[in-house]
């Protein structure tokens, strides 16, 4: 009995260091999504970029990991802002549907670009994390597991920070709440639009460098992405700590029924999220806290 | 003599036929022609990509009835195209006897039913949350697709049966390319008419304001299904003549990517048009050929021949053609070929 309590235990903790990753994949799509209504299907293949532009600042130029890993951030939110000014700026007024095509045209332009660029096989990536996993009364945790679980916590918790209380913070809230108000009580809506996209890059690429570390790193990262929209959606679109709770409960529900389902069906790990999400869907389609769009016409 | 500028009607019937004046039958029948005449004009290797693009249509004409005229964005659609061909080749291990033109419609009937059952729950999501569920439905299906051995034996693929009509063996790229025009020609007939019809104008009265449509007594629940149904009725047909055409399926073949490559076809042909479709699928579908001919000349020179390179080039060209044609035309081909029509037609005046 002891041993299946400890299996279960296992799962959830390793569930809830891959969720956390979830949760801060999630805040990019929602920071996007809040400001901009758009739902951004290269965030996956950003979150890749910057996981190989890691490795060769860290393998080629002989950086120190620490130094390294803020050079990322900066480089992806120079992407996201390239992105939204030449590519989404441009586009502001047309209909979703040509919008979110250009993202997922993005998407497939970024991931053969990669590989050409960098290879297509599995590499390593040099972990700066102690190899020596820590055992807790049985439960084994890596450190990198560890550490992703640590640095997201604290993503999660500066993005709180920021929305609460900075002053862009609060602009960008008010810019996504009521656009043209916002606008009126002169805020820059446009330097929002562009800050929403550096700042939901940059969280990409802390997920990223960190799911560098934990899983085995080839052009496959970027669909983890598609794996967090089962999170965002069962935590609204439109919600950031939606996100954070849909990305730890899609962590948890994953890991244990691919604990358990596994010897029966091999595969549905992967499988289960997109089940779950069909199912939100039938049963709430904004989500948990999501806010419901009242229609007119 | 009948003046160009002047075309008028005298019966509701000659209002409703589809090729209205005798310069359109002049041009159909030269079309005809030409589409006749064709595959004993040109290579093997040529015919396979027409061939190909001739499947693609049939898909594509699918996709744009969801997507282009009813507003119901689909990243899906691969699961709907690989149930039309696990149907074909389930069905000619399981029941070999079935002839080809039982199996065909058989395919899309099962691919309809499949579609109508994903339709309805998805009747409550628009927009946004639907690509998700849709796109969430293909990877499942393919999912499927790869564990279920004892029917579909998994990764290793199945084979399709044979084609033979009135004792013909078709088995030929020429044999089949006549198969596919002739299906080509009635679906996309049957297209171009529903959607001059009632069931037509519902859907794009749906795309254009679903609310709306329903105030002025559009059935939303009937249509969007039907809308589903019908869409996923194409793909199952586009997908048992590729598995027939190809000879052997695999659940590889069926990933998100042939999704984007068939919403690919229907931006830059033109959504909401039968033609687009058309003018869509042949474009992509022709795109190897085109990279193949280009890097042929640069091969040399760069090392750009490999398999692999010429796939992810593929992909790439993809990518760069929707966002291209999403910023710069997003009428697609359809848009441009009225255009060019529309400046002949009115030659030497601009209006």
């Amino acid at each position: 009995m002891a041993g299946e309590l400890n299996f279960l235990l296992q799962l959830f903790v390793s569930g809830l260091s891959v969720g956390s990753v979830y949760a801060v994949i999630g805040i990019g799509f929602v920071v996007i999504y809040k400001a901009t209504k758009i739902l951004n299907f290269a965030h996956g293949e950003i979150l890749m970029v910057a996981a190989y532009f890691c490795l060769i600042l860290i393998e080629n130029f002989h950086l120190h990991f620490l130094i390294a890993f803020p050079l990322t951030l900066i480089f992806c939110a120079v992407i996201g802002f390239m992105m939204e000014r030449f590519i989404f700026r441009p586009m502001i007024g047309e209909p979703v549907f040509a919008v979110v095509m250009i993202t997922l045209g993005l998407s497939i332009i970024l991931r053969p670009l990669t590989g050409m660029v960098f290879g297509f096989g599995n590499v390593m990536f040099p972990s700066p994390f102690p190899h020596k996993p820590i055992v807790l009364s049985g439960i084994v945790v890596s450190h990198a597991h560890l550490w992703t679980f640590l640095i997201s916590c604290a993503v999660i918790l500066i993005f709180f920070l920021f929305f609460k209380y900075s002053k862009v913070g609060i602009a960008m809230r008010a810019a996504a709440d009521r656009q043209m108000v916002a606008f009126l009580m002169g805020i820059n809506v446009k330097r929002i639009f562009s800050l929403s996209w550096a700042i939901a890059a940059a969280t990409a690429g802390i997920a990223g460098i960190l799911l560098a570390n934990v899983l085995v790193m080839n052009l496959n990262l970027s669909f983890v992405a598609v794996k967090v929209f089962p999170a965002i959606i069962l935590g609204g679109l439109d919600s950031i700590v939606g996100a954070l709770i849909g990305g730890l409960i899609i962590g948890v529900f994953e890991t244990i029924v691919g604990g358990y389902l596994d010897l029966y069906l091999s595969g549905i790990k992967e499988i289960s999220a997109y089940i779950l999400l069909f199912i939100i869907l039938i049963i709430r389609p904004y989500g948990l806290f999501g806010t419901e769009e009242i229609e007119r016409v | 003599m009948v003046l160009r500028s002047k075309t008028f009607v005298e019966t509701y019937r000659e209002d409703l036929s589809l090729f209205r004046t005798i310069w359109l039958k002049c041009w159909w029948t030269i079309l005809l022609v030409s589409i006749i005449v064709f595959p004993f004009m040109v290579g093997r290797y040529s015919l396979y990509t027409i061939n190909l693009a001739g499947i693609y249509i049939i898909g594509a004409i699918g996709l744009n009835i969801l997507t282009g005229y009813t507003g119901q964005i689909s990243i899906g659609h691969a699961a709907f195209i690989a149930i039309g061909s696990y149907t074909t080749t389930i069905l000619g291990e399981r029941m070999g006897f079935l002839p080809f033109y039982i199996i065909i419609p058989l395919s899309g009937i099962i691919a309809t039913l499949i579609g109508v059952l994903v339709g309805l729950p998805c009747l409550r999501l628009k927009g946004l949350y639907l690509a998700m569920a849709t796109m969430s439905f293909g990877i499942v299906v393919q999912y499927v697709l790869f564990q279920w051995d004892s029917l579909t034996h998994g990764a290793l693929g199945m084979a399709a049966p044979s084609v033979t009509f009135l004792g013909l063996k078709i088995d030929s790229d020429k044999k089949f390319y006549f198969l596919i025009a002739v299906i080509v020609f009635l679906l996309g007939f049957a297209a171009k008419n529903m959607m001059r019809m009632k069931i037509g104008r519902a859907f794009v009265a749906i795309r254009d304001r679903d609310i709306a449509a329903d105030v002025i007594g559009v059935d939303l629940t009937r249509y969007k299904v039907m809308a589903f149904g019908i869409s996923s009725f194409y793909a199952g047909v586009s997908g048992s003549l590729f598995a027939y055409y190809t000879t052997h399926v695999n659940p590889e073949y069926f990933t998100i990517f042939l999704s984007v490559e068939y919403l690919a076809m229907i931006i830059v042909g033109g959504m909401g048009s039968i033609l687009g479709s058309i003018l869509g699928a042949m474009f992509i579908g022709i795109i190897p050929e085109w990279l193949r001919i280009f890097f042929g000349f640069l091969g040399q020179s760069f090392h750009l021949t490999g398999l692999v390179f010429t796939q992810q080039l593929k992909v790439i060209t993809y990518g760069v053609l929707i966002i291209l044609f999403l910023i710069f035309e997003s009428g697609g081909l359809f848009a441009i070929w009225q255009r060019v029509k529309t400046s002949f037609k009115s030659w030497p005046f601009t209006y």
